[in-house]
């Protein structure tokens, strides 16, 4: 834990140290466009955050909204798209703005811009995907305060170029989307024997002699796992995983 | 009776971080001491039972469709609820602002503890959840929505207050190396949020 | 930061404007994002009740062909008072029983939906009630014995994915198809969802989802909390030997 916390204040003063480097070459030409599109260090931004600083797992950012919509797969993807559409877009219009926002009312200028895009979203998916919008009830306005697009915002995007910025958010809605569906997956198979509503271990009859499949055999779907408890138990133990093959992760 | 009823409800049922996982990001990452996290806690609790009510009354006479029909009777097929988001969010900025103020200058210890995460309860869920879950119940008065945000913001400080003082024991025990620090946090917050589903059906 | 920046972005007169700048263009761009697709919105919610009401009937439509079978099937929309009599003037399909449940039941509309689909009628009331998390709503269709049930609709606001919201799924509505609303002695009993109900039609059981004990009674407090109300106006439909309660 210790670590993340130290974290942030390295992380914003090599953002600083970042901003002042390309201020200065903004002036003479964009320093962006001498890079190639998806040179190595873009390509770092897009892969990083899938192991080596996943939002979820290494940030602690944005469990909040999401572990809650996790027992099944497809609320789970659609989730995660939307989070990257917000992202995307928000670290964009942020990184544009950059040298104009005002310092001092930084923190709500950033939380319009997320807060009318998330409204945005909310209202275009009312409007064309509405079962998908009454599935993600609620879910869909903590968008907002998902910690995970603010803090990529004051740790990324108000020292970076747009394009950088745009990478970061995708790669970070990656990560976290990963982990969503890591988590609805075993969620959804486990506890309801199903994977986006179909039946993969076999069906459940009344007997076990209608019973098909696996249920054949005497299996049980485990309830538990639907239920809140197992989400947070279920990303225990993926850190588990991740830090036991990536040692350098643990935490002293 | 009601109210009673709604209290427990909102601390042990409908609890802002056990059922629904709201605000974990800044109860991961404060609860590492009792004191820190007793104090982000109080926060919390101070700026849910403000923001509830306010933007129960937002939403009842500004938002809403037919919000506006206390206007006269032109107003009443206005419908403002897509601004819903952006009210909730600036009366949260706003008293996030005001708490951060506060304790700065009364508490300077703690707001030296509490560092970037007071500006930080802006974005925790549990507050924004709050107001949208209290849109979603559609309370009937503001006594209501008033009790709603208290408890809620009670049951917040209870799970911060129960890691904090487990994960200070933790600290000596033995935990296997990668499960250190934020695993074996998910899975004891797993534990106690179990133990918290056995409030649920209680109907006082 | 730049020194030339941060002179620029402090000043009070500067954060204002910005401030000022920002939300009328928030403002505007979700006004305008709102206005336009608010129709829209609107049009779903209303082909979404309409398909809803239609598939307690039997009749499974998309929500785009929702509108027209509507109008095909349903014959009548009438609001009641609960004495059974019928009201004028109120739109059955405007109801909104959430408001309708705050009031108590003198002041309350019954919105009644009488369908007619190849030559058999149906009468569809609208449910709503309470589940373990939020609130739970529904349709159920009688047949025109007004005692046999000929099909449901739930939906929830948030109940438990897997648990308390499989009452949506359709094998779990199933289970209500021809059960009887009125027990043997002629008292208007609902269907209740118990453990290890039966799949006898002739109990008012059906068989509960394990792990949802607490919306499945709120399913069945729904269901005859809702048409209790109704029952003045049943008696005058009704052949069966309805109890005085």
């Amino acid at each position: 834990m210790a670590q993340e916390i130290k974290n942030k204040p390295e992380q914003n003063a090599e953002v600083n140290q970042e901003e002042k480097k390309s201020e200065m070459i903004l002036f003479l030409s964009d320093s962006e466009e001498k890079e190639h599109f998806l040179s190595k260090a873009n390509r770092k931004l897009l892969t990083d955050p899938l192991d080596d600083d996943n939002p979820i797992t290494v940030q602690v950012l944005g469990i909040c909204s999401a572990l809650a919509i996790t027992v099944q797969l497809e609320p789970a993807i659609v989730m995660a798209i939307a989070v990257m559409a917000v992202m995307a877009f928000s670290n964009m219009i942020i990184s544009a703005m950059r040298n104009m926002i005002p310092n001092r009312i930084r923190i709500i200028v950033q939380l319009v811009v997320v807060a009318s895009l998330v409204a945005l979203v909310d209202q275009v998916l009312r409007a064309y995907a509405y079962d998908v919008s009454k599935q993600l009830s609620v879910f869909i306005g903590l968008i907002i305060t998902n910690c995970i697009v603010m803090g990529r915002l004051e740790a990324f995007a108000l020292g970076n170029g747009i394009y950088k910025s745009f990478l970061d958010g995708i790669g970070n809605a990656a990560g976290y989307g990963l982990i969503l569906i890591i988590v609805a997956f075993f969620r959804e198979l486990l506890g309801a024997g199903k994977l986006f509503g179909y039946e993969v271990l076999g069906h459940k009859g009344v007997t076990l002699a209608e019973s098909t499949g696996l249920y054949a055999l005497g299996y049980e779907n485990n309830g538990l796992m639907l239920l809140s408890p197992m989400a947070l138990i279920v990303v225990g133990i993926i850190i588990w995983v991740q830090r036991a093959r990536n040692r350098k992760l643990i935490e002293s | 009776m009601d109210y009673i009823n709604l209290f427990v409800r909102s601390i042990f049922i409908e609890n802002m971080i056990f059922a629904y996982f709201l605000g974990m990001c800044s109860y991961l990452a404060v609860s590492k001491t009792v004191k820190t996290g007793v104090g982000l806690g109080l926060a919390v609790v101070f700026v849910l039972s403000i923001t509830v009510p306010i933007n129960f009354l937002l939403d009842q006479y500004l938002l809403r469709p037919g919000a506006l029909s206390w206007l006269g009777a032109e107003y009443a097929t206005i419908d403002l609820s897509f601004l819903s988001f952006i009210m909730f969010i600036a009366v949260i900025a706003a008293m996030v602002q005001l708490v951060e103020m506060v304790v700065e200058k009364f508490a300077p210890a703690l707001y030296g503890a509490l560092g970037i995460f007071l500006p930080l309860i802006a974005v925790n869920c549990a507050i924004l959840g709050g107001s949208l879950f209290m849109q979603q119940k559609d309370f009937g008065g503001i006594g209501e929505a008033a009790t709603y945000g208290f408890g809620s913001g009670i049951g917040w400080f209870l799970a911060i207050l129960g890691i904090a003082a487990i994960r200070e024991k933790i600290a000596y025990s033995n935990v296997p190396a990668p499960l250190k620090g934020l695993g074996i946090t998910f899975i004891i917050t797993g534990l106690m949020a179990l133990g918290f589903m056995s409030f649920m059906g209680i109907k006082l | 930061m730049e020194e030339k920046t941060v002179n620029k972005t402090n000043s009070n007169s500067y954060t204002f404007i910005f401030a000022i700048v920002m939300v009328i263009v928030v403002g505007v761009v979700l006004a305008f994002a709102a206005t336009s697709l608010q129709p829209r919105q609107y049009e779903n919610m209303r082909q979404e009740k309409m398909q809803n009401i239609l598939a307690t009937v039997g009749v499974e439509t998309d929500r785009a062909g929702a509108e027209a079978l509507f109008n095909e099937n349903i014959k009548e929309q009438i609001v009641l008072d609960n004495t059974g009599k019928v009201k004028e003037g109120v739109n059955a399909f405007d109801v909104d029983l959430a408001k309708e449940l705050k009031r108590s039941p003198e002041e309350q509309n019954f919105p009644l939906y009488i369908a007619e689909v190849e030559g058999d009628t149906y009468y569809i009331v609208p449910l709503r009630g309470a589940g373990l998390w939020n609130a739970i709503f529904g349709y159920i269709a009688l047949k025109d014995d007004v005692n046999t049930v000929k099909g449901v609709v739930f939906d929830h606001l948030g109940e438990t994915p897997g648990l308390g919201a499989e009452i949506t799924q359709e094998w779990f509505r199933e289970r209500f198809t021809d059960e009887k609303i009125f027990n043997d002695n002629g008292e208007l009993i609902g269907v209740s969802v118990v453990k290890g109900g039966s799949t006898s039609k002739d109990d008012n059981k059906v068989d509960a989802i394990s792990g949802a004990t607490i919306t499945g009674d709120g399913v069945s407090d729904m269901i005859s909390e809702r048409l209790r109300h109704y029952l003045p106006y049943f008696k005058s439909k009704t052949d069966i030997k309805v109890a005085n309660n």
